[in-house]
């Protein structure tokens, strides 16, 4: 099993009901996101372009955050999803420093937190609150080993990119293009 | 033109406009490290050199300052935790990937090390200390028979200590200026560096300081080697290392990077260092302080930069 | 080696005595069996349907409870064709309006002068005492037609109610003459009926959506996104006319970068091309118009170059656009905008529109415009209304025949007195609009609010109009409270239930109750024969074959279409409403009006040098100025900027990011500073900015000085003759680099 998901740049509008919604379902406290919108418009009027990006934790498969972390509090669960044990965490940030793509911040309360896939969720059969909530439906979820699932069908027939796959982290964040 | 923005989230302090996680406490923990480091593998070299008299200095009274460094280092550590009543879960676990839990299982060797290295050189520096208690007199005199196998242990471990304030920073790819196997080498000469200069701070001997002058000036000739190579490396490299390099060529951290670290904290020192040997009376605290202050500052300025350098997306 | 335990000890010490040691190892104890991935699961989670009212679009969903009963979260609701079960950022933001410290906490009594925002707590009897003593005496002594209600929002029904058995029938809705009303009435005089919300457009089967000006995307109407968004999927093309480069202009096949104010050159040129290149739905205008000869003679000469040389758009791309249009059609729709007040020639802008839609045969087919349905609920029974004597219209004798709905800013100029109007009011009350924010020109709405005997504004939060009232009602947010039955019309006719998920917080109140209070006091109680809401709501929900207990459950109904098809079928007769029973290209209406009956274009003034035109819309994440408190909402986005294009923050030495003011032509500058936003999303001849910021209400900590207001830089209004909406687009700014002197402090 390994969880993607995939977001199509061309109908996403930078709503942010994504970060909203996050913030609700997960109670993420006001002043901090575990997800969040880049909007990039490149030329000059009038021919002009823009790519916007719904972008989170890349719940990488070779993932530096969870290497770097002194106590295992950040560790690999079902599905490749990287999760953080909050009783674990001593809040050295370590991995905030790990990440190239800023998905973690500090709790208030001291630990470290970051989008989950909103495994609680899954679990139970519901898509990801972002996913779920999102108005031009441009989120997709699911497993990668399942050909069927929503994200596997779109990776199949669209172009896609990662971010930075450079920097060697194996992202499973997709953008469709 | 191209406009890259973010419309929403992230409005995190520690995060945006650049991450800023890292505040004074990591680099003061990694320079206290790094001085402690150095001042432990002078100690521990020069009784296995068994120049323990003649370099009193570097091995006994410099190392029962440790402790004391390394406390305090442990302290700035543990006020960099935001989660810190969770510390002991440091200690749970080791995990071989992560430096922070080398270093702290790394720490957990040296501190002890350094109370017992303190404890046996203790009543060289002050002769009229009584341990009271004949347990505690035993294991000095046991240690005592020890000692050169103590000074090993001190030896090695101090350089993977030393070796560790920088891996600190070189494990984390996703900082670009912080993303070079230099990192390693330079702090931990930075560290003998300054372990070099607390030890001439603290000689009345002059020999011994004049040794560790001349030890000085050759540690710095090498870290000035590190320095020239880490940038060349940065500029024969991708966009991103060149952008962090850049932050110490022309970017914000130009002037403190170059005036604080490589004139004040290497060149002055290394020419006052020079004067001296020649003969010319130079205060021997101006070169020391100076040392000291440098490899200060190029933690925290390293650290600070690192955390501003970013991958580009 | 030391042990944990003594590990901490040590490092306890270091410290200076926290208090580490004493409990660490019972903590390890406590936290070792505790889940191992540190994800927290909700149980006896409760819910309660809802409809939104963060906007008028009036989604259905459901309000999420802690097991301690507070607010979790709010969701669409599957079954609910405004939704599809998923809100837009400002629903699902819905509970920061609740938990806002901020609100309206109790009844308000001025204290000095108005505008000074002084006020006295009261309790909710000395306030409807109050307010009900001086209603009575403006009915006494002037009449009960010169109170009026301006109202936007729900609680709008009960005390329009309270107004209209008061014996007036002024209500009016920023949402007419400040927003759809050029759209409603050009519609009506081209097919008979208006476009309606949700808009009757068919969206998600669409093979080509063409947006004059409309910022879906940043207009975050919610079905209408959604639906959008399908389209792409079905490949669908986008046009987009609109002088901002919008998120909608990124996702269209075709931008046309259109000089502002030149639509209807634009339209008209598509409307040549259409009938020259012959490639309109000939046997939809054959069967369905009327004066398809006149409009062919109209635009003869109209051609794109013609238009090129207004609109700067390219005439190459204007025939390819009109020629992506006409092989979608007719699943096509030319979007028929919402917020349609810019220039004051909108009606005739919206009527062009209108036209296009009907050259395409889009009415009434598939992917144009589809026929809504929706529910007939019966109000609860009451005595009949008086009538009154006079009404609004009144002040304004020979203007605005063809307006259907009161004009908000019809009711403010017929405030002030002057000897030519008929009928001047002497008492408002404002339900859910923050006037300052919303109507153009506040010299003359203030000047309005001067001459009122009373003024009472109910709204949850301190606003701008809050600061000007006599009495303050406080109401409570439509997370706490019932509302009437949202029955707008969509494909399939359907009702939704809005209940209160917890009590109000404070001493709020929902407008249903209020209503009613007031209504005993001045001797109305027979219009709200109800005991509780409950039991009106109940009442009605069983005429529909349903009940409130089962609308609790369910939260939205949907019911069967009971007349026609979603569209016409091939070959239908269909009589329009317009007085030729067809769809008007030439409208008749119009005409015995005095008005062209055919849209011309006329020129429209320029920006003097050194100006802006001041362009305006909608961010996603907030609804005007109601929601630039909300906590969730501000922490999404939390002032707006002002866009302005590379050259020109060239010339100005202007960087990016930089504060500065704004000042338009009338010597108005921006009480606040705005932060520049540096972008080539923006033309070289105008600035744009989020409307709905720059509050000057301190009660707002979040709000209060964050960013810019446009409203208070748009003194100038060029009315629609029509109708009466009030054009706000005509307004130009300059930047200035200081606050302003008291000189021009207004
Ligand atoms: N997020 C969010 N969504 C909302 C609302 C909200 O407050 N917040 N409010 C709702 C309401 S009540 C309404 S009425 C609608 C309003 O939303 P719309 O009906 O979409 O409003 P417009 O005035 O058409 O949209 C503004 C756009 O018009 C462009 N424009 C400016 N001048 C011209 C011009 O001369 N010609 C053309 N072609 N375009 C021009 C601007 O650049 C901008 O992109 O939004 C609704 N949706
Ligand atoms: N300059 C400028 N003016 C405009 C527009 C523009 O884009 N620019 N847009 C125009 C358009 S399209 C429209 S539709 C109008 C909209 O105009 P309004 O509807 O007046 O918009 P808001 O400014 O959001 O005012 C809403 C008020 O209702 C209050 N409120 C919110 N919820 C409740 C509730 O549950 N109960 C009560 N009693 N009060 C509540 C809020 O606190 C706020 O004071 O503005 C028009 N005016
Ligand atoms: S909710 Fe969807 S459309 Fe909106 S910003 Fe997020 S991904 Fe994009
Ligand atoms: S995106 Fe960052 S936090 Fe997420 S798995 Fe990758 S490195 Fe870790
Ligand atoms: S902050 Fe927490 S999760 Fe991150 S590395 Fe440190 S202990 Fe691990
Ligand atoms: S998957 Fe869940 S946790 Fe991750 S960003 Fe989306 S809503 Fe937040
Ligand atoms: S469109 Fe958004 S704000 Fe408007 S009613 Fe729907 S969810 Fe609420
Ligand atoms: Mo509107």
């Amino acid at each position: 099993m390994r969880y993607a998901m995939a977001i199509d740049t061309k109908k996403c509008v930078g709503c942010s009901d994504c970060v909203v919604a996050c913030q609700t379902e997960n109670d993420v406290p006001i002043g901090y996101c575990r997800d969040w919108v880049v909007e990039v418009t490149n030329g000059t009027y009038p021919q002009l372009e823009i790519e916007i990006r719904s972008e989170r934790c890349n719940q990488c498969s070779n993932a530096p955050c969870v290497r770097c972390c002194p106590t295992g509090a950040s560790h690999i669960a079902d599905g490749g999803i990287v999760l953080v044990t909050e009783n674990k965490c001593i809040g050295c940030g370590a991995c905030i420093n790990s990440c190239p793509y800023d998905a973690r911040y500090s709790h208030p309360d001291g630990y470290v937190d970051k989008c989950t896939f909103c495994i609680q969720r899954i679990r139970k059969g519901l898509e990801p609150a972002c996913v779920a909530t999102c108005p031009t439906k441009c989120m997709y979820f699911g497993d990668l080993d399942d050909p069927n699932s929503p994200v596997s069908k779109m990776l199949k027939i669209r172009k896609y990119t990662t971010l930075i796959p450079e920097a060697g982290t194996e992202p499973q964040l997709y953008f469709l293009m | 033109m191209r406009e890259e923005i973010i419309v929403s989230g992230r409005a995190n302090p520690y995060i945006d406009p650049h991450l800023n996680i890292w505040h004074w406490q990591i680099p003061l923990y990694l320079f206290l490290g790094g001085l402690a480091a150095g001042i432990l593998f002078f100690a521990g070299m020069y009784t296995i050199m068994g120049k323990e008299k003649a370099y009193s200095t570097a091995v006994s009274k410099a190392p029962l300052i440790v402790p004391f460094l390394l406390i305090l280092g442990l302290i700035a550590l543990f006020l960099d935790l935001k989660h810190k009543l969770y510390f002991w879960r440091l200690y749970t676990t080791i995990r071989i990937e992560s430096p922070m839990s080398w270093g702290a299982w790394v720490l957990m060797l040296v501190t002890p090390l350094s109370f017992i290295w303190a404890a046996i050189k203790v009543r060289e520096v002050f002769p009229r200390w009584d341990w009271k208690f004949d347990v505690l007199k035993n294991l000095e005199t046991f240690f005592m028979k020890h000692k050169l196998i103590l000074a090993w242990i001190m030896v090695v471990s101090s350089v993977i200590l030393g070796v560790y304030t920088g891996i600190l920073f070189s494990a984390f790819n996703a900082r670009p200026l912080w993303n070079t196997s230099i990192l390693g080498p330079l702090f931990l000469a930075s560290g003998l560096s300054a372990g070099a200069a607390m030890i001439m701070l603290l000689s009345k001997d002059h020999a011994e300081r004049t040794l560790f002058a001349k030890i000085d000036i050759g540690i710095i000739a090498v870290e000035m080697f590190l320095i020239v190579h880490m940038f060349m490396g940065f500029l024969a490299s991708t966009q991103v290392q060149i952008d962090a390099a850049g932050l110490f060529l022309g970017g914000p951290y130009t002037a403190s990077f170059w005036i604080f670290v490589v004139i004040l904290g290497m060149i002055v020192p290394v020419i006052l260092e020079v004067l001296e040997l020649r003969k010319y009376k130079i205060p021997v605290v101006i070169p020391a302080l100076l040392v000291l202050f440098g490899s200060l500052m190029m933690r925290f300025l390293i650290a600070f930069a690192g955390q501003e350098s970013r991958w580009l997306y | 080696m030391a042990s944990r335990r003594d590990f901490i000890k040590i490092s306890g010490l270091g410290i200076g005595g926290l208090a580490v040691s004493a409990s660490a190892y019972g903590f390890y104890k406590t936290l070792a069996d505790t889940p191992p991935d540190g994800t927290k699961l909700k149980i006896n989670v409760t819910r309660t349907p809802t409809y939104c009212e963060i906007c008028f679009w009036k989604c259905a969903g459901w309000v999420y409870k802690n097991e301690d009963g507070s607010i979790w979260k709010v969701v669409g609701n599957d079954e609910d064709q405004h939704s599809n079960g998923r809100f837009c950022p400002r629903g699902t933001g819905g509970p920061g309006m609740y938990y806002d410290e901020d609100r309206l906490k109790t009844p308000l009594i001025r204290t000095e002068e108005r505008g000074k925002q002084s006020f006295r707590e009261a309790s909710w009897d000395e306030a409807f005492d109050y307010i009900a003593d001086k209603m009575k005496r403006i009915a006494e002594e002037y009449g009960p037609e010169c109170f009026a209600l301006l109202t936007h929002g729900s609680g709008g029904d009960y005390f329009g109610t309270l107004i209209k058995a008061f014996g007036s029938s002024s209500i009016a809705a920023p949402s007419y003459a400040q927003c759809r009303g050029p759209r409603e009435v050009a519609f009506q005089t081209t097919f008979g009926e208006g476009v309606g919300s949700p808009e009757r457009i068919d969206i998600r089967d669409t093979r080509c959506l063409v947006l004059i000006g409309s910022h879906l995307g940043e207009n975050m109407h919610n079905g209408q996104v959604q639906e959008m968004s399908d389209a792409i999927d079905k490949g669908a093309s986008i046009i987009t006319v609109d002088p901002r480069f919008s998120i909608a202009a990124s996702k269209s096949k075709f931008w046309l970068p259109i000089k502002p104010a030149t639509d209807i050159a634009l339209l008209l040129a598509w409307i040549h091309v259409l009938i020259y290149e012959e490639s309109y739905d000939k046997e939809y205008v054959e069967k369905y118009t009327f004066g398809f000869e006149q409009l062919k003679a109209h635009v003869k000469n109209m051609t794109p170059e013609w238009a090129y040389g207004i609109t700067t758009i390219k005439p190459e791309l204007i025939r390819e656009s009109a020629r992506e249009m006409a092989n979608a059609s007719p699943s096509v729709i030319i979007h028929p905008g919402r917020h349609v007040t810019w220039y004051g020639d909108d009606t005739q802008r919206l009527r062009a529109m209108a036209i296009l839609n009907a050259l395409l045969g889009s009415w009434g087919r598939r992917g144009g415009y589809y026929v809504p349905e929706k529910v007939d609920l019966p109000s609860w029974p009451h005595p009949p209304f008086p009538t009154p004597s006079r009404s609004w219209k009144d002040a304004f004798p020979d203007q605005f025949n063809l307006a259907y709905e009161t004009l908000a800013s019809g009711i403010c100029d017929a405030t002030v007195p002057t000897l030519s109007k008929a009928c001047n009011f002497k008492g408002w009350i404002v339900n859910g609009t923050n006037l300052l924010k919303t109507i153009p020109d506040r010299r003359k709405l203030i000047e309005a609010i001067q001459n009122l005997e009373l003024m009472v504004v109910v709204d949850t939060m301190p606003m701008e109009v809050t600061g000007w009232a006599d009495v303050v009602l406080p109401e409570c947010t439509y997370l706490e409270r019932y509302d009437s039955v949202r029955v707008s019309p969509h494909r399939k006719p359907a009702v939704a239930l809005r209940m209160p998920a917890t009590e109000p917080l404070y001493n709020s109140k929902p407008a249903s109750w209020m209503a009613k209070e007031l209504a005993k006091r001045l001797g109305l109680e027979d219009y709200f024969s109800w005991n509780s809401i409950e039991e009106m709501l109940d009442w009605q929900f069983k005429q529909i074959g349903t009940s409130l207990e089962e609308m609790k459950k369910i939260g939205v109904k949907t019911y069967e279409r009971s007349y026609d098809d979603l569209y016409f079928y091939p070959g239908q007769d269909v009589e329009f409403f317009t007085n030729t029973g067809k769809i008007e290209l030439y409208s008749t209406d119009l005409a015995n009006e005095g008005f062209d009956p055919i849209p011309v274009y006329t020129p429209h003034e320029e920006p003097p040098e050194g100006y802006y035109r001041l362009n305006y819309g909608r961010a996603p994440m907030h609804t005007f100025s109601r929601t630039a408190n909300n906590p969730n909402l501000t922490d999404l986005m939390g002032e707006n900027a002002v866009w302005i294009n590379p050259k020109v923050a060239k010339i100005w030495g202007i960087t990016n990011g930089q504060y500065l003011y704004l000042e338009n032509q009338d010597g108005i500058r921006s009480t606040f500073p705005v932060k520049a936003r540096v972008t080539e999303r923006i033309r070289w001849d105008s600035v744009f900015m989020v409307h709905g910021f720059g509050h000057d209400n301190k009660k707002l900590s979040r709000a209060h000085g964050s960013g810019a207001s446009d409203s208070e830089l748009i003194s100038r209004v060029h009315m629609d003759p029509i109708m009466g909406g009030t054009g706000m687009r005509g307004n130009f700014v300059t930047f200035k680099f200081e606050p302003a002197g008291e000189e021009v402090a207004s």
